[in-house]
């Protein structure tokens, strides 16, 4: 059987009941409150909300995950809901229907019919109903954010251009999350393309499965909510500490928002490096190989490249099926490139999956992870990139001290 | 809704006409020692490259452009295949890798930019290099 990338599953869960998660989901901080914003703790500063690499609700390697308070608009009617992906790699925020307790207004197109998106992954779709939030993050504020609730069964119709693109991740456990907060370089997932009808990413509600997709203007679509924060509103910095060589159970840091606004994201020495607009995409050198199109991505659970030299894992291998398995640890390093020429060499590690795995069951972060990529142009910079180096991502449009982005920082 | 008789990967020549047509898409075509290059450009900008051998199947596709393709219609009988050992991926959502005997998918990127390729091991012409799959 094909399970790409799954842990062993099953062994790992035999050794994780002594610590009292095996399969959890953590705790289901899924009640609705009356208050302000919730999460963090009373000593962080108001830009900073805590993150966490845990096995998470569907137990699987580098998966990064913070909480997340919605409320009505307008209301003090709230919830925070626990274990959203914090992704770099796409935009705005999705959270599940099946979690969500609070009935918030649907989004509308100017000519006032509900929207439902189509929002596309490499790996699946999600599908539902765009719904107006406020959004509280740590001490930073977003007002009628519009935000996509995935797999209301009140939408349960889904249009047959969205189906063929891919499997369904309308669920916590087919998505690996009870959402997804995507904090990347642009301010709408869809942006300009969705101007025009039939781009398959919005559809206006009443749906059918035999319908067409709909044009839907900018600040209608999905919208990177770091951008609509009054303060702080020009990009985020992930903060992860170094990990072991064998992994670590789970790690904690900082997701901080605004780049050289406060005391504590100050750019300082970091290198910027400006993507392409359009794509988010920048060059990377590996092996004198050119790899054009390649994204740094908090959503990718390892670092995906092409290296025809090193071992990968066989399928039928019952703990790292398709990894990268080789012995002993490569120290590797590869060139990273802006768009307007300013470059740098990142160093990493690739250990074997199978002994990091089986060697520790109940571990579920890892720097020095990573998988064969093979696709010609494309290399790229999973969560392992993330850690024990602080990563800016600036919003396209938004001023910084180092000019407006898109671009990332390191 | 109905499906063309043709499907795409494993096809014939004659599926890559049910394919330029069902996408609405332009096409050129270019010829290699082993097999033609037939490109699609999809009303939405995404670039669809399908690969006929000279024995006449189609081994392999490939897609780059900011929505992703109608993979059913580009996997055809093998998009079941995709969908259901998609499920088990636990890699995160801006990259898949499916490897299995007869068919590898690889599915790469975000909305604006997406990027993958499909193909046949088994189907694979002599003398053709993976890496000429893109």
């Amino acid at each position: 059987m094909m399970r790409p990338l799954s842990r062993k599953i099953v062994i790992a869960c035999l050794v994780t009941v002594f610590l009292g998660a095996c399969g959890g989901g953590g705790g289901d901080s899924g009640s609705v409150a009356n208050s302000g914003a919730g999460g963090g703790s009373p000593a962080a500063a108001a830009n900073v909300l805590a993150i966490t690499v845990d096995a998470g609700p569907s137990n699987f390697v580098n998966g990064l995950f913070t909480s997340v308070t919605v409320c009505i608009p307008d209301s003090a009617t709230c919830q925070t809901v626990d274990h959203v992906l914090v992704d770099t790699g796409s935009t705005g925020l999705r959270l599940m229907a099946s979690v969500l307790q609070l009935t918030l207004p649907a989004q509308t197109d100017s000519g006032g019919n509900r929207v439902a998106e189509c929002a596309q992954f490499a790996d699946g779709f999600t599908w539902g109903p765009l719904k107006i939030a406020d959004v509280k993050i740590a001490g930073e504020e977003a007002a009628a954010v519009p935000i996509q609730v995935i797999g209301d069964p009140a939408y349960a119709a889904i249009p047959n251009d969205c189906v063929n693109t891919g499997p369904p991740e309308n669920t916590v456990k087919s998505f690996g999350a009870k959402g997804v907060l995507g904090v990347g370089v642009f301010k709408e997932d869809c942006g300009p393309g969705c101007l025009s009808d039939g781009t398959g990413f919005y559809y206006l509600c009443p749906c059918q499965e035999n319908m067409q997709s709909s044009a839907l203007a900018l600040d209608r679509q999905v919208q990177n909510p770091v951008a609509m924060f009054a303060n702080d509103n020009n990009g985020v910095i992930i903060e992860l500490p170094d990990v072991a060589p064998e992994g670590e159970v789970s790690v904690s840091g900082s997701l901080v928002f605004g780049i050289d606004t406060q005391a504590n994201n100050r750019l300082g020495s970091a290198q910027v490096f400006k993507v392409r607009p359009n794509t988010g995409t920048f060059v990377t050198t590996y092996n004198n190989q050119l790899y054009n199109s390649s994204l740094i991505d908090s959503g990718s659970s390892v670092n995906f490249f092409a290296d025809a030299a090193i071992h990968v894992c066989e399928q039928a291998d019952l703990y790292a099926p398709g990894f990268y398995c080789p012995t002993p640890t490569l120290a590797l390093s590869a060139e990273v490139k802006g768009t307007d020429g300013v470059s740098a060499i990142l160093a990493f590690s690739v250990a074997n999956a199978h002994t990091l795995f089986s060697n520790n069951p109940g571990h579920w972060a890892f720097n020095n992870l990573a998988a064969p990529d093979i696709i010609s142009n494309s290399f790229i910079w999973g969560l392992p990139a993330f850690m024990g180096r602080p990563v800016f991502t600036a919003i396209e449009g938004q001023n910084t001290s180092a000019g407006a982005g898109p671009y990332f920082a390191f | 809704m109905p499906w063309p008789a043709f499907a795409a990967l494993g096809g014939d020549a004659a599926s890559l006409q049910a394919d330029q047509a069902e996408m609405n898409a332009g096409q050129t075509i270019t010829a290699a020692d082993a097999y033609q290059v037939y490109e699609l450009q999809t009303a939405t900008g995404t670039t669809i490259r399908e690969y006929l051998s000279t024995a006449g199947t189609v081994f392999a596709v490939a897609w780059e452009g900011p929505t992703l393709p109608n993979l059913r219609q580009l996997l055809g009988d093998y998009f079941a295949q995709y969908t259901e050992a998609a499920q088990s991926w636990r890699g995160g959502h801006g990259h898949l890798v499916i490897r299995q005997d007869d068919l590898v998918v690889e599915s790469s990127g975000r909305m604006r930019a997406f990027f993958g390729r499909a193909y046949l091991p088994q189907s694979l012409p002599p003398g053709v290099a993976i890496s000429d799959i893109r």
